[in-house]
């Protein structure tokens, strides 16, 4: 076993892997559906197009640029001391801004907890994501608001929700009616590390023999904390769908005009009643796991450089510009609006309460429980003991 | 009123529940067209249709995930986990997830769910179906735990059950599913949340729950013979605890002993243990006992009967108490 997975030579039981998948490819192989190069330029899928405006491209451009404005803002509140922890999403912003604005407000999104793009996307204040980072709560928002699920930490664990979610639109005939304003579906996001859950080869499951309305969106940015994805993998992820009985694609996830048609065909199948879809968007994570981690320790810089070149804002920019699609001044004003999202987290960060300890104990169930509450009436007392104590 | 046995009990009562609220669903394996192993969802999938019976993939964790996901829609989820042993790949998700969500999101996201366990010793299983795994249950925030222990109770607390909106884990004595009693669907019944004295008596308390509840009533009858006056009281919640009842009893008899089938390390038994301590220190003669499960794993069914609590180690138990 000892290094036996780093060349996956043949065992002799099985076919060669090699040839029935083909070589690994560094830049996501033949099967990558892309749409906008890296350097700008447009290209032509038989099976996937962009539909969208120029306007919806700006769109686009904009929200990239804000939610990194977001995240590397939220890197700063970190290493500043506001932030315990940050989970960095760097390099990922167009597979979230494609798949996230490919969703219709019926949708639901399950995140894991690297999803701010997406949050953005559904219309949750950025400044809501910081709270389960800072501490001060483990979720603010409503996920019934905006159909945004809270972030989930344990890996996978969402994917089971999304699609007991979806089976629940099945249950309420919201699925396959031909009414656009009424069939939904569910996006469950997870990453490569998490197609090793049991979790997630269990929704499969669920998904493919209920049918249900389950959108499975891997962002497969290459490494699960120091993992990297061959050791969660030894074919490429998206053709683990045809095992489960239901179409995987592998999109190129640095192109957000690809992952927004790749993910709104799979949600438009989704809707309809033509069951689940993997999509594995193949991109990279540019930082750290989170802010605790150094990647220095177990990845080459060289990886890091090569990425760099396909990043996901530059090429919607090179797009912009050279098409004439948008002047100097739309840039610059996209750039001043990133200053102002920065500004008001930075502040709005530094302004929140702590929460009080009293109120944890309202929040355990929906029909307090004698005993808990006994047990806040006794630490309530124990803390009034305290001489010149003020205790609301 | 109509004789009825326990597990025929929980299919009137899920039928009821299912009748009642067009949002309650069973999932589980082999609970549709066969019914269950037990058959205590005998019928409900051929009265009800597969949307709201549905016969899942054999995936534990993935059953309670999948019933996360339906709860958040709005479903009322009753999930059949087939035997005891074989709740731990679910583990993560009651823990993690269904336990959790409603504290997470404080309140936004109430889990009404309740998770059926049949548990329990005593009828010749082979390994992994003889379990009892409260305690881990009763030790995480976030869960109620209740154990029925007779057709009445269970047929009122599997509806109670269904209609809370915490989530619930059920557990069901298998050992005694083929019990019967007299059930009066017009009676008004206790709140879920109650334990009951079952048998009155003056010298000493015997606490149980679930299937060792009959087995202390026969110890108190045995008791009688020998002169001594047992109180019995059926726990019925053990999370959260309804220990008022136990108190005032306590105070009275003196004498409290714990019976369970579960390991005796870290069981109910201890945290009920600790508890009357605290609160009835002065009323004690003797320390509360436990009687339990050894410290081991389950072992094979041809011993079972010596490593279940019987009526035998719950008197000897009294007698120690006495004793002190």
């Amino acid at each position: 076993m000892s290094s036996a997975s780093a060349d996956h030579p043949r065992d002799g039981l099985g076919p060669d892997l090699g040839k029935v998948f083909g070589p690994s490819h560094a830049d996501g192989g033949p099967e990558l559906v892309q749409l906008l190069t890296p350097e700008g330029e447009l290209r032509e899928h038989p099976d996937f197009s962009f539909d969208g405006s120029i306007e919806d491209v700006r769109g686009f451009y904009r929200d990239l640029v804000l939610t990194r404005r977001v995240d590397t803002e939220a890197t700063a509140l970190q290493r500043q001391g506001e932030l315990g922890i940050w989970a960095q999403m760097l390099g990922q912003e167009a597979a979230q801004i494609g798949s996230g604005r490919a969703l219709l407000p019926q949708d639901m999104a399950f995140p894991t907890y690297r999803e701010h793009g997406v949050a953005w996307c559904r219309g949750v204040d950025p400044l809501n994501l910081l709270g389960l980072f800072r501490g001060v709560d483990q979720g603010a928002w409503d996920p019934r608001d905006n159909n945004f699920g809270l972030y989930t930490i344990v890996i996978g664990a969402q994917t089971l929700h999304a699609t007991g979610y979806a089976m629940g639109m099945q249950r309420d005939g919201v699925v396959g009616t031909g009414d656009p304003e009424r069939d939904a579906a569910v996006i469950a996001y997870f990453g490569d590390g998490a197609t090793s859950q049991g979790d997630v080869n269990e929704a499969f499951i669920f998904a493919s023999v209920f049918n249900s309305p389950t959108v499975f969106f891997c962002q497969n940015n290459q490494w699960a904390i120091s993992e990297p994805i061959e050791r969660q993998s030894r074919i490429p992820l998206y053709q683990r769908a045809l095992g489960f009985g239901f179409p995987g694609i592998r999109v190129d996830g640095n192109d957000v005009l690809a992952c927004h048609a790749v993910t709104k065909a799979a949600l438009e199948r989704a809707r309809e009643g033509s069951g689940p879809t993997f999509v594995e968007a193949y991109t990279y994570r540019m930082g750290a796991h989170t802010t605790t981690d150094d990647p220095t320790r177990y990845r080459l810089s060289d990886d890091l450089e090569h990425w760099k070149l396909k990043d996901p804002i530059a090429r919607v920019e090179a797009y912009l510009k050279r098409g004439g699609h948008a002047d100097d001044a739309f840039f610059a004003d996209v750039q001043v609006e990133s200053e102002g999202v920065a500004e008001r987290l930075r502040e709005g960060c530094r302004s929140m309460p702590d929460p009080h300890i009293l109120d944890i104990f309202e929040q355990v169930y929906a029909e307090q429980t004698p005993e808990l509450a006994l047990q806040k009436q006794e630490y309530a007392a124990y803390l009034d003991s305290f001489e010149g104590a003020a205790q609301s | 009123m109509t004789q009825i046995t326990l597990s025929r009990a929980i299919t009137a009562g899920l039928r009821k529940a299912m009748e009642d609220d067009p949002k309650v669903l069973i999932m589980g394996e082999d609970v549709g067209k066969l019914g269950g192993v037990f058959r205590v969802t005998d019928g409900l999938q051929k009265d009800f249709g597969e949307d709201r019976v549905i016969d899942t993939p054999l995936a534990e964790s993935g059953i309670i995930g999948t019933a996360v996901g339906l709860a958040m829609r709005g479903y009322r989820p009753v999930c059949e986990i087939q035997f005891d042993g074989f709740v731990y790949p679910a583990y993560d998700q009651i823990v993690s997830q269904v336990a959790k969500l409603h504290f997470r999101s404080m309140g936004k996201l109430p889990m009404p769910m309740v998770i059926r366990i049949p548990f329990g010793g005593g009828i010749g299983a082979v390994e992994h179906h003889s379990e009892s795994p409260e305690a881990q249950f009763a030790h995480t925030a976030g869960l109620k735990v209740v154990a029925c222990s007779n057709p009445v109770d269970a047929y009122w607390m599997i509806q109670q059950s269904i209609k809370a909106d915490d989530p619930i884990v059920f557990f069901e004595p298998k050992g005694r599913y083929w019990e019967k009693a007299d059930l009066d669907e017009s009676a008004t019944p206790l709140p879920l949340f109650s334990s009951r004295v079952v048998a009155e008596g003056t010298d000493a308390t015997l606490l149980a729950y679930g299937p060792k509840v009959k087995t202390c009533l026969e110890a108190a009858i045995a008791a009688a013979d020998e002169g001594r006056s047992l109180e019995v009281i059926d726990l019925r919640t053990l999370s959260p605890l309804d220990l008022d009842p136990v108190y005032e009893s306590v105070r009275k008899t003196g004498r409290a002993i714990v019976v369970h089938e579960a390991v005796v390390n870290l069981g109910m038994g201890s945290e009920i243990a600790a508890r009357i301590t605290e609160d009835c220190f002065h009323s004690l003669e003797a320390p509360v006992l436990r009687v339990g499960g050894f410290d081991t794993p389950y072992p094979a069914s041809r011993v079972e009967e010596e490593y279940l609590p019987d009526l035998d180690r719950v008197l000897d138990a009294v007698d120690r108490s006495f004793a002190y």
